[in-house]
């Protein structure tokens, strides 16, 4: 395995404003502070049920989203928390939410893996494995059918893609142009079962020329390449030339669920995408330019872990939903 | 031996593997080398013995289900896993179009013999991972369908759905396995049980007296045979005898046990985790009706869930799930 430390050249970087790099920066930290406080917090009993984080794949969350518009949608998945940062909701309606108060982004209603706020252009995370692939291919057909502009970046998993549904979502897409951009998440594993043992193409990218459509393998680490991948693609998408597949090869560096202690990842394959942890292969980069300093970045560390104290304490304030609140939503 | 559920599950499996190499175990993430042996412990280490019988598949639930029926057709008998009873749902067309009906299509020239399992139960996750799947399979002819509700019963039932020639539904549920370690879960009742040396089988289609009275029978099943306990030990400081069955086998139900006890006490509560409309006990009480009804003293009660999908927060989830206190207050009503 690769021993070197990925970094993102400074010639990549000098196109872009700092205002711009470090609010990637930021956005990134604060998903890691939020996963890791909720790590915590999960740990310690405060958050019921069970959990599935990010940690690791933060570039991915924040390449894609910071190239939509924010009335650009996306779908989630079983692992929402950084995509739901990153598509603008806040720390606060997050945290209440899997507090399981009534204030919740889903009125305590949804939990960890139904994060969602359709103001800010995120339906209820799909915890079904590939659920949430028709869907988006549906919500792409409706922008196009009433001449909105608005594409939709679909997130799923290597695992998802076993599943018929990603066939029959994506085939749709594919026959009808639809506006969506499918992003494949690849982090080697669906649950603990490495994507060698389930399909003989390690590579989600072949599956694009087998349904006509464009796709692309992207170093999922390197927030500015998610960035610049999407950017293309949804230009695509809106240009009438959708759908785009874009697999980003990223690692999962927490447990998937619980208290998982990934025993089916081997020490060297850990340590090496520990080489390329996604702030860090930013914060490398950024520090070559004249006008970032390491202690820029240790404000917007402390920053964020400020943010996400506070939202913590704020979250625990707010109310538990009541009876009455147990059968209404059912029905329009 | 004093084992959980998970842990009687899977003295059940390994002990079917070794007896018939036409035994076999199907699903996401069973054998994995340091894994978790499915999502709640119950394959765990099965790999290390039978390393070609845990086959680890893709997500790909409405396939490897379709996969274990044409081996079950050719003179395997798979074992085949969902992690949750919610993703049923993805392999229904192939459990529901051809797993069930192949046989009566055929005219009697094919079988399947397979066990499917799936853990059922609302348990802070949310509503996807939450429902009682056991109602969807009670109406489709051609599948049996168990529920234990102890350790004991999980390993025979198992062993008896293994020997069993048509598709066998086991719905576990996953306050009742006794998972440990890193997989324990919150919450969790204590379903174990003393497992014997020797093997045996608990025959399909039989249910269990858990407790004898003679003013109201209450039926229940998982989790709710527990609550159903709980909730007559209350009824006993009130002065209310009421019996429990577990009724352990969804389809077809023990209609001789069942009645002997509504014909004894003559008032009926029927418990049921799950939505209350279309639930299992909407069956159960239809069929006692048809059959005993005239000897009942009052109306079935049903305590059921709201209609409505299980909630995340731990307030209204514990308001959707069927409460010992309501189980005595519907045994109260009737009294
Ligand atoms: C239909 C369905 N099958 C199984 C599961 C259980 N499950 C949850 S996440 C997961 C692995 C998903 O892998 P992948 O798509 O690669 O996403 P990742 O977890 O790596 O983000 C599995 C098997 C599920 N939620 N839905
Ligand atoms: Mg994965």
């Amino acid at each position: 395995m690769n021993q070197e430390r990925l970094y993102i050249s400074l010639e990549r970087l000098t196109p872009y404003s700092k205002e711009f790099l470090l609010g990637l920066y930021e956005r990134m930290a604060l998903i890691r502070e939020f996963e890791e406080q909720v790590k915590y917090l999960f740990l310690a009993g405060s958050m019921p049920g069970t959990i599935h984080q990010c940690q690791g794949q933060e570039a991915t969350a924040v390449g894609v989203c910071s190239a939509l518009a924010p009335q650009d949608y996306i779908t989630s998945t079983h692992r929402p928390h950084g995509h739901a940062l990153a598509k603008g909701l806040t720390p606060l309606e997050i945290l209440t939410e899997l507090f399981g108060k009534g204030t919740g982004c889903c009125k305590g209603k949804g939990g960890s893996m139904h994060i969602g706020n359709m103001e800010k252009g995120m339906p209820p995370a799909i915890a079904i494995v590939a659920g949430g692939i028709p869907i988006a291919t549906g919500m792409a057909l409706a922008n196009k059918m009433q001449k909105r502009q608005e594409v939709v970046a679909c997130f799923f998993g290597d695992g998802a893609t076993s599943e018929g549904a990603f066939h029959e979502g994506v085939n749709m897409g594919a026959i009808w142009n639809l506006p969506v951009i499918y992003v494949c998440e690849n982090n080697f594993y669906g649950a603990s079962t490495h994507v060698s043992k389930v399909t003989r193409k390690e590579s989600v990218i072949d599956r694009a020329s087998g349904y006509g459509i464009p796709g692309h393998t992207i170093e999922g680490n390197d927030v500015l390449a998610v960035y610049e991948a999407t950017r293309q693609a949804a230009e695509e998408c809106r240009k009438g030339r959708g759908p785009v597949l874009l697999e980003l090869l990223t690692y999962r560096m927490t447990g998937h669920s619980r208290r998982d202690p990934c025993l089916y990842q081997p020490k060297e394959e850990r340590e090496a995408w520990g080489r390329r942890d996604p702030i860090e292969v930013l914060g490398r980069g950024l520090v070559l330019r004249d006008d970032i300093q390491e202690s820029d970045l240790e404000r917007i560390r402390n920053k964020v872990n400020q943010e996400i104290m506070d939202a913590i304490e704020d979250a625990r304030q707010e109310p538990e939903p009541t009876l009455a609140d147990l059968t209404t939503d059912v029905y329009a | 031996m004093r084992l959980s559920i998970a842990e009687a599950l899977r003295s059940a499996i390994a002990e079917e593997m070794r007896r018939d190499p036409a035994v076999f175990c199907l699903g996401e993430d069973i054998g994995v080398p340091g894994g978790w042996g499915g999502a709640f412990t119950v394959t765990l280490g099965l790999e290390k013995e039978f390393q070609d019988r845990m086959i680890d598949t893709p997500i790909s639930e409405n396939g490897f289900f379709g996969v274990a029926t044409g081996a079950a057709i050719l003179g395997m008998r798979p074992i085949v896993d969902v992690q949750y009873g919610d993703f049923l749902l993805c392999a229904m067309d192939q459990i529901h179009s051809n797993a069930s009906m192949l046989r009566y299509m055929s005219g009697g020239a094919v079988k399947v013999p397979m066990v499917m399992r799936a853990p059922v139960g609302a348990t802070g996750r949310g509503a996807q991972h939450a429902r009682n799947t056991e109602r969807f399979f009670v109406g489709a002819p051609g599948i049996k369908v168990v529920a234990p509700s102890t350790a004991y019963d999980a390993k025979g039932l198992l062993k008896a759905a293994v020997r069993d020639d048509n598709p066998v539904m086991i719905f576990e549920h996953k306050l009742l396995y006794g998972s440990k370690g890193a997989r324990a879960e919150t919450g969790t009742v204590d379903a174990t049980s003393e497992i014997p040396d020797e093997d045996y089988v608990v025959p399909l289609g039989t249910a269990a007296i858990r407790r004898q009275g003679t003013q109201v029978t209450i039926l229940a099943w998982l989790l709710m045979a527990h609550f159903s306990l709980t909730a007559a030990q209350q009824l006993e400081t009130e002065g209310i005898d009421a019996e429990v069955v577990d009724v352990r086998s969804l389809s077809p139900f023990d209609y001789d046990t069942i009645g002997e006890s509504v014909r004894k006490t003559g008032r009926v509560v029927i418990v049921e985790e799950g939505p209350k409309t279309g639930g299992i006990a909407a069956e159960l009480a239809a069929g006692i009706m048809e059959r005993f009804g005239d000897s009942l003293l009052a109306p079935i009660e049903r305590v059921a869930s709201p209609d409505i999908p299980a909630p995340f927060a731990p307030v209204l989830e514990n308001a959707y799930r069927p409460s010992p206190q309501r189980i005595c207050e519907a045994a109260r009503r009737l009294l």
